[in-house]
């Protein structure tokens, strides 16, 4: 630490990696066809922080989730979580480094209880190998024990206790948002992106929300969050990255964006 | 009798067996398997062959299940990694493959001539007096456990009061019924109509027993038809019972058989409950519902996917041995992709990712198989009369309900 260079060289960039960052990602291109959906985009999140991406609608910001986490190999560009690039990981493997991500339109698996959506969650159980299910059987449901009391916790920090052996999928949109994110947490993540958090969501239970990212970033959790509500990104955001047609268009602290012309401009259209 | 209704007993559980291999599959991790035949034709030939060539049984078996698993190995290379239409096509060419090798490779497996004079199981066996008194006794008293917690949950369920004299008089018309139905049926067996009397006590002697059971329970429509259903399906384990009694009094090579599987079966629905319970069986439902999420989450999807796979393979590769076994002639005609489908509408029929159902699934299918047989027409029309009804009664399940017998109604209603 004391004579090692504190800053690692990105290949093909001039940027640079501070100690102080958990995710950088620079010149980050996406294709579709003809169309570039993300055009050598960059980002970077400090420890701990929560960052905002904003962006109008098709402006590649979903995309660059699923670049910065795999689900989508880039044409080009270069992750670095936590020191060390990712970009050839496979999504499951930068889900264990502790990166995880919650989706636009919330994903829950159907068919299994709102509970087992939370157990599945738990990183590198025992019980999920299936030779263990001979080998350990009861370390397995010693685990399963901890991990059920875990999950009850979550869920009734989150007011999903009562629903707790329903199916996931009888519930209703607002509450598959939290039950997304509250199987994230599940993980134990070091970081995690939230793709529009409050969308469709009424008022009071973005308030909570809210309240939630916040306690959990206090845990230590650090988070990037794309959203449209732009009362909910002031508010939680340190620091705001824009995009507009899969370029940085902009980024700095909230008041420095809010009254950023060309950021005003890609919002209201010319 | 007892020989056909061993018969039909060792090919419900063949087809039961190899079915669970299929749920494990599509029921509990959505992928679609359309060659699972590739795996019970590998199980057969393998064990076949080596046992020809003086392998133990035991190994020879053995080494099909690792055969199996290594078609599912190439199978899953080459698929698992592409969306799950890929895999339905790949699976039901690789099952293909292996048919027409077997077809084709005269050296190896005789081609369309078939197998015939290999060794089977228990050819060897016979046991004394004491110890058939004692396997029967043994026998006995599972079915009596069993027998008994049925009744409990049915009295539980729907008992509203239990007058101390209802268990032995529906006991009695219970067994009386049984006992008519196997008389029955006995003349069918041996290829002559049903007897009429026994045929007609048989229904008096149920029906009596189900309107006695109605008649102390709640009343509510829903009841009635659960009892009848509960007490017509019993009769029929009544007669598979006796059917076993029997068999195991005279001890023959399919007696045996029928038992080692029973024993098999037993053991693998047992072990698979076990592990789709388990952290492991969590995972692959969730790949089931939705494979990103997995991944989201951390999961190694391709690893589970290939694990299924090949679990599912491995347990078709030992109904494979049965089925040879039973069949004492292979043959690749016995290995057509009809087969694969046949286990389809079993997992289907009973209601997909239930393994309770799945064992249901082919109890129906055998015995409407065993039913149709007696419909006075010549082959080639009955087969084809055969496909078409049941085509049918899957058509209407799908309308009536499309969770197959034993899914969860509730299921059906959920978004995505
Ligand atoms: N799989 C795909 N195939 C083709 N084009 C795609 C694909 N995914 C995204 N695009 C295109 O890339 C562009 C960026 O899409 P993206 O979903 O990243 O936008 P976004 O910023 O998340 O928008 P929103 O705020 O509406 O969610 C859009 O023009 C979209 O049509
Ligand atoms: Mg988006």
């Amino acid at each position: 630490m004391v004579d090692e260079p504190s800053l690692v060289p990105v290949s093909n960039s001039v940027s640079q990696v501070l100690p102080s960052d958990l995710l950088v990602a620079t010149g980050l291109c996406k294709s579709f066809g003809g169309i570039r959906a993300v055009d050598n985009a960059e980002i970077r999140v400090v420890r701990g922080s929560i960052t905002g991406l904003i962006g109008p609608n098709g402006a590649g910001k979903t995309t660059l989730f699923n670049l910065l986490c795999n689900f989508l190999t880039p044409d080009k560009g270069c992750v670095i979580f936590d020191g060390a690039p990712i970009s050839h990981l496979p999504p499951h493997q930068v889900a264990l480094q502790g990166l995880l991500r919650t989706f636009q339109v919330p994903r829950v698996l159907s068919r299994l209880s709102v509970l087992e959506n939370m157990l599945l969650a738990a990183p590198l159980q025992t019980g999920e190998k299936l030779w263990n299910s001979w080998l350990q059987p009861l370390r397995i449901r010693q685990e399963e024990q901890e991990l059920r009391q875990r999950a009850w916790t979550i869920l009734e920090s989150v007011g999903l206790a009562a629903k707790a052996n329903d199916y996931a999928g009888a519930l209703s949109g607002g509450q598959r948002k939290l039950l997304e994110m509250a199987r994230v947490m599940m993980h134990r993540p070091r970081m995690v992106l939230l793709d529009e958090p409050a969308a469709g969501v009424n008022p009071t239970l973005i308030n909570q929300i809210c309240e939630h990212i916040v306690r959990w970033n206090q845990e230590g959790v650090t988070f990037l969050i794309i959203e449209h509500n732009m009362d909910v990104v002031m508010s939680l955001c340190q620091h705001i990255w824009v995009l507009a047609e899969g370029k940085n268009l902009a980024d700095g602290p909230p008041s420095e964006i809010q009254t950023n012309p060309e950021v005003l401009r890609a919002y209201l259209g010319q | 009798m007892v020989g056909y209704l061993i018969s039909l007993g060792i090919f419900t559980a063949t087809f039961a067996l190899f079915s669970l291999g299929l749920n494990l599959h599509w029921g509990y991790t959505g992928l679609i398997n359309f060659g699972h035949v590739g795996f019970l034709a590998i199980g057969s030939y393998t064990t076949i062959l080596l046992g020809i060539a003086g392998v133990p049984m035991f190994f020879a078996v053995l080494v099909g299940v690792v055969l199996a698993m290594g078609l599912g190995f190439l199978m899953g290379i080459a698929t698992l990694r592409l969306r799950e239409d890929y895999l339905a096509i790949v699976t039901i060419g690789m099952a293909e493959i292996v048919r027409l090798i077997a077809l084709n490779e005269d050296w190896l497996t005789r081609g369309g001539r078939g197998v015939y004079g290999f060794p089977l199981p228990f050819v060897n066996f016979n046991p004394n007096v004491p110890t058939k008194l004692g396997m029967i006794a043994l026998f006995w008293g599972v079915v009596g456990v069993a027998a008994w917690q049925w009744w409990h949950w049915l009295e539980r369920r729907y008992g509203r009061s239990r007058p101390p004299w209802l268990l032995p008089s529906y006991a009695a018309l219970f067994i009386a019924g049984t006992l008519s139905l196997w008389a029955a049926l006995l003349p069918l067996s041996l290829g002559r109509g049903v007897a009429t009397f026994p045929f007609v006590l048989t229904w008096v002697t149920l029906g009596g027993a189900i309107a006695l059971m109605s008649y102390y329970c709640r009343p509510e429509k829903a009841a009635v038809l659960v009892i009848a259903l509960n007490t017509l399906a019993a009769a029929l384990v009544g007669l598979v019972v006796k059917a076993l009694t029997l068999g195991l009094w005279d001890f023959s090579y399919r007696a045996g058989l029928l038992w080692l599987l029973i024993l098999v079966l037993a053991l693998v629905v047992w072990q698979l409950e076990r592990l789709i319970h388990s952290p492991w069986g969590r995972v692959l439902k969730a790949i089931r519902e939705d494979e990103e999420v997995a991944k989201a989450l951390g999961k190694n999807v391709f690893a589970y996917k290939m694990q299924s796979l090949l679990l599912g393979g491995a347990i078709a590769a030992v109904a494979g041995a049965f089925y040879a076994w039973q069949l004492t002639f292979v043959n690749p005609d016995g290995f057509v992709s009809l087969i694969t489908f046949q286990a389809w509408t079993i997992v289907v029929l009973g209601g997909a990712g239930n393994n309770m159902g799945t064992l249901l699934g082919a109890a129906l299918f055998w015995a409407y198989t065993a039913l149709t047989r007696f419909i006075p027409l010549d082959g080639g029309r009955l087969e084809a009369l055969r496909m078409m009804l049941i085509g049918l009664v899957l058509i209407i399940l799908m309308m009536w309900r499309p969770q197959g017998i034993l899914g969860k109604k509730e299921e059906l209603s959920l978004g995505r």
